[in-house]
C-alpha cells in the first residue's frame, strides 16, 4: 500500500486586480497532479522554476489549501483536515527546505529549534528532551557543543544538517525535500546527500525529492516525475526515464544539464525560449505550444491523462511531445 | 605556444577589516590565450570573484586593495594604471558580466537606457546610431522583439532575457576580454545551455577571450578550453580541460570530480564526499590548505610552508603539497 496517493490536485491562486481587488485570473500553479509514493521510496521531481513543483510540496505538506483533488496519507483523507485533524498528520511528514539560513529562526539556538517539535508535539520531560536533541545531533554529524550556538556561527552545509535533523526530530514517515542542496558547495552537496541517503536506510523513510538538477534527483530517487506548467508530463523509474525518455520536455531537460566531462561535448537540441506563465496557460499540451509543433492543435481537445507505456512509465500522450 | 592577452602574475588582493587584514586571493598566476575560455571554478569564499575584480579594478572601496604582483593586459599593467584610463578599459576593451541579472542592472531605468549608457561612455554617437546599434546588439543575443524591449525595465524581462540583456550591455563596445562571474548560476538548466551556448557563439563571431567563472565543473567541462581550480585563495591546479579531466593531479581537484553525482552513476548508491567544510577567509593557513579535508596525514612543515606551484607536465601546473599531490 502507498503512504502517499495524490489524485488529480489543484492548486490555483486568484490574481487579484482592478480597483475592488477582485479576482481577474487564476494562477495554476499545479492543474491536475496525481502520483503515489510507497514507504520507503524516494519520488524525484524535476522541471524549470515556475513549473510548480514547491507548490505541489507545499499542499501536500497542507501549508496551503488545494483548490480541487484528494491527498490521501497514511489512509487518510488529508485533503480538506484543519488545524486541530492535521497536528497528529504533521508528526509523520516533516519538510527540508532550500535555504538553510532563511529556514532556521537567527535568534534561536540550535537547542531552541530542535527541541520545538517536541514541545509541539507536547512530548517527554525536559530532561528527555535534551537527550533527543542530543541523539539527533549525533545522527546527523554534528557535535554536542553546538546546541547553545546560533545558525549564523555553522556554514551552510551545517546549517542544513540542522534543518534536518529538526526534519527528522519526530521519526516521520515522509519528508519533502525542497532542492535541498542547491544552495550548497559542490563538496558539502555529496555529504548532505549522502546523510540523506544513509538517515533513509536507517529510519525507512520515503522522500519527495525536489529539485531542478536533473542529476541529484536521479541519484536520489527511485522514480522520477518531471513536471511541467503545472502537470506531470512524464513519471518513470530513474534509469527508464534516464535511458529511455519519451516526451520531448524530459530529453530536452537531459539534453541540457552540462556534463562533467569534455571528452563528450555534443551539439545539443537547445530549448528556445523560457517557461510560459501559468496564468492563463495555453489549452492541449503546453510544451508542445511553446515548441509550436504543428500537431500541438490536436492537443487541445485531448484527454491528457498520463498513460503507462511500459511498466511504471508513465507518460502525457500528446501528438506533439511523445 | 599561441598569445595571450592577459597575464595575471603573483596577484595578491586583500582586505582590511575590523579583524585585520584578511588575504582573500594569495598570490595567483595564470594567462588567458588570446581567442580562448579559460574557467575558474571552485566554491564560495575561494576568491574566484575577488580575482576577477582585481582585473577589472572593481574592488569594493576603501577596503579592498591589490598588495602585489602584475595583471597585464596587451602591455600595460591593469594594477599600476591610472583611474581614468582604467575606466576607458573598462567596458571597453574588458568588460565584466555578473552572476544575478537583477540586481546587476538599474531596476529604475529602461534596459535600452541602460545600454545606451553603455555606448556612450566610450564613444561619441548620434542618437539615431546608439538606436541603430542597440537594436543590432540586442538581435545578436537573441532578444525577441528589440525595438519594444528597449523601452521595458529589468522587471519585466524574465531571467534569462535580463541575463541577455547583461552581454548585450558588455559585449556592445566589441571588448577583447569578457569576464562572466557565474553567468548562469541563477537560471534554470535550459536557460543555462541557451546562454553559455549564446556566449560561445558571439566569442567566436568577435574573436574576444572569455574568462568564466563558475562552481559547475559541467559548465567547466562544456564550455572551457583551460581551467584553473581555486580553493582557500590560491590556484592548486591549473590545466587545459582535458588533461584536468582525464588526469587530476591534486587531492582537491579528485575530491570535487569524484563528489558530482553523475547520470550514469547507480542511483541509491553513496558519493564520495569531500568531508568537512570550505575553510572561511579568518582560517587560511600558511601551508598546505586542503590538509584538513584531504584526510591524508600531512606533518608540521607541510601546515606551515606553503608548496610551491610547479609546471608537473607541459602546461599542466599544480600546487606541489607532496601529500596531496601523488
Amino acid at each position: 500500500m502507498s503512504l502517499l496517493t495524490v489524485q488529480n490536485l489543484q492548486q490555483h491562486f486568484p490574481v487579484r486586480g482592478g480597483l475592488l481587488r477582485r479576482s481577474v485570473a487564476s494562477c495554476k500553479a499545479v492543474d491536475g497532479v496525481s502520483f503515489s509514493l510507497g514507504e520507503g521510496e524516494t519520488l524525484g521531481l524535476v522541471g524549470e522554476s515556475g513549473c510548480g513543483k514547491t507548490t505541489l510540496g507545499k499542499a501536500i505538506v497542507r501549508l496551503l489549501k488545494p483548490t480541487a483533488g484528494s491527498i490521501q496519507f497514511d489512509g487518510q483523507d488529508i485533503t480538506h483536515a484543519g488545524i486541530g485533524a492535521l497536528r497528529p498528520m504533521r508528526r509523520h511528514v516533516q519538510m527540508i527546505f532550500q535555504d538553510p539560513a532563511e529556514s532556521l529562526n537567527p535568534r534561536h539556538t540550535v537547542r531552541d529549534i530542535l527541541e520545538e517539535p517536541f514541545i509541539v508535539q507536547k512530548m517527554g520531560t525536559k530532561d528527555e528532551r535534551r537527550k533527543w536533541v542530543l541523539d539527533l545531533l549525533d545522527k546527523v554529524g554534528l557535535t554536542a557543543s553546538s546546541t547553545d550556538r546560533f545558525p549564523f556561527e555553522f556554514s551552510g552545509g551545517q546549517r542544513q544538517r540542522i534543518g534536518i535533523a529538526r526534519a527528522i526530530a519526530l521519526k516521520p514517515k515522509l519528508i519533502i525535500c525542497d532542492e535541498p542542496v542547491s544552495a550548497l558547495d559542490v563538496s558539502v552537496q555529496s555529504q548532505v546527500l549522502n546523510l540523506l541517503l544513509d538517515l533513509q536506510r536507517d529510519m525507512g523513510l520515503s522522500y519527495l525529492f525536489i529539485a531542478h538538477g536533473l542529476n541529484v534527483v536521479k541519484h536520489m530517487s527511485d522514480r522520477v516525475a518531471v513536471m511541467y506548467l503545472g502537470k506531470i508530463v512524464e513519471l518513470a523509474p530513474a534509469e527508464e526515464l534516464y535511458h529511455n525518455p519519451r516526451h520531448t520536455y524530459t530529453k530536452a531537460l537531459l539534453d541540457a544539464i552540462p556534463m562533467a566531462d569534455p571528452t563528450k561535448r555534443r551539439e545539443r537540441q537547445l530549448l528556445r525560449g523560457d517557461v510560459p506563465s501559468p496564468i492563463n496557460p495555453p489549452a492541449g499540451c503546453a510544451f508542445g505550444h511553446r515548441m509550436k509543433h504543428p500537431n500541438w492543435e490536436q492537443s487541445v481537445n485531448m484527454d491528457l491523462t498520463l498513460k503507462e507505456i511500459s511498466p511504471g512509465h508513465f507518460v502525457q500522450p500528446c501528438p506533439c511531445c511523445t | 605556444m599561441s598569445s595571450t592577452i592577459l597575464q595575471v602574475e603573483n596577484l595578491v588582493t586583500a582586505f582590511d577589516t575590523d579583524a585585520g587584514r584578511m588575504t582573500a586571493v594569495d598570490g595567483v598566476s595564470f594567462d588567458v590565450p588570446s581567442g580562448k575560455t579559460l574557467g575558474i571554478v571552485g566554491e564560495s569564499g575561494c576568491g574566484k570573484s575577488v580575482t576577477a575584480f582585481s582585473i577589472t579594478r572593481l574592488l569594493p572601496q576603501p577596503h579592498g586593495k591589490i598588495l602585489g604582483g602584475s595583471i597585464r593586459f596587451e602591455g600595460r599593467d591593469l594594477v599600476t594604471l591610472p583611474l581614468d584610463e582604467m575606466q576607458k578599459t573598462r567596458g571597453n576593451e574588458i568588460s565584466m558580466i555578473f552572476q544575478e541579472p537583477m540586481t546587476a542592472l538599474n531596476p529604475v531605468q529602461t534596459v535600452g537606457r541602460q545600454l545606451a549608457e553603455a555606448i556612450l561612455l566610450h564613444k561619441e554617437c548620434s542618437k539615431a546610431e546608439v538606436l541603430a546599434r542597440s537594436i543590432d546588439m540586442m538581435k545578436k543575443v537573441r532578444i525577441p522583439a528589440p525595438e519594444q524591449r528597449l523601452n521595458e525595465y529589468p522587471h519585466q524581462l524574465s531571467g534569462g532575457m535580463r541575463q541577455r540583456m547583461m552581454i548585450a550591455m558588455a559585449l556592445i563596445n566589441k571588448p577583447k576580454l569578457l569576464i562572466a562571474d557565474e553567468p548562469t548560476t541563477a537560471l534554470d538548466v535550459t536557460v543555462q545551455a541557451q546562454i553559455l551556448e549564446l556566449i560561445a557563439d558571439l566569442q567566436k563571431e568577435m574573436g574576444m577571450s572569455v574568462i568564466l567563472i563558475t562552481h559547475d565543473l559541467g559548465v567547466i567541462a562544456e564550455v572551457c578550453d583551460e581551467v584553473a581550480v581555486m580553493y582557500a585563495g590560491r590556484i592548486v591546479e591549473r590545466a587545459s580541460v582535458f588533461d584536468l579531466f582525464a588526469n587530476p593531479l591534486h587531492a582537491y581537484t579528485q575530491g570535487l570530480l569524484e563528489s558530482i553525482p553523475r547520470l550514469d552513476s547507480k542511483p541509491k548508491t553513496l558519493l564520495k564526499a569531500i568531508p568537512g567544510n570550505v575553510p572561511g577567509i579568518a582560517d587560511f593557513k600558511p601551508g598546505c590548505r586542503f590538509a584538513e579535508r584531504s584526510g591524508r596525514e600531512h606533518n608540521q612543515a607541510h601546515l606551515t610552508i606553503r608548496p610551491p606551484f610547479v609546471e608537473i607536465a607541459p602546461n599542466h601546473f599544480v600546487e606541489h603539497c607532496p601529500i596531496c599531490v601523488s
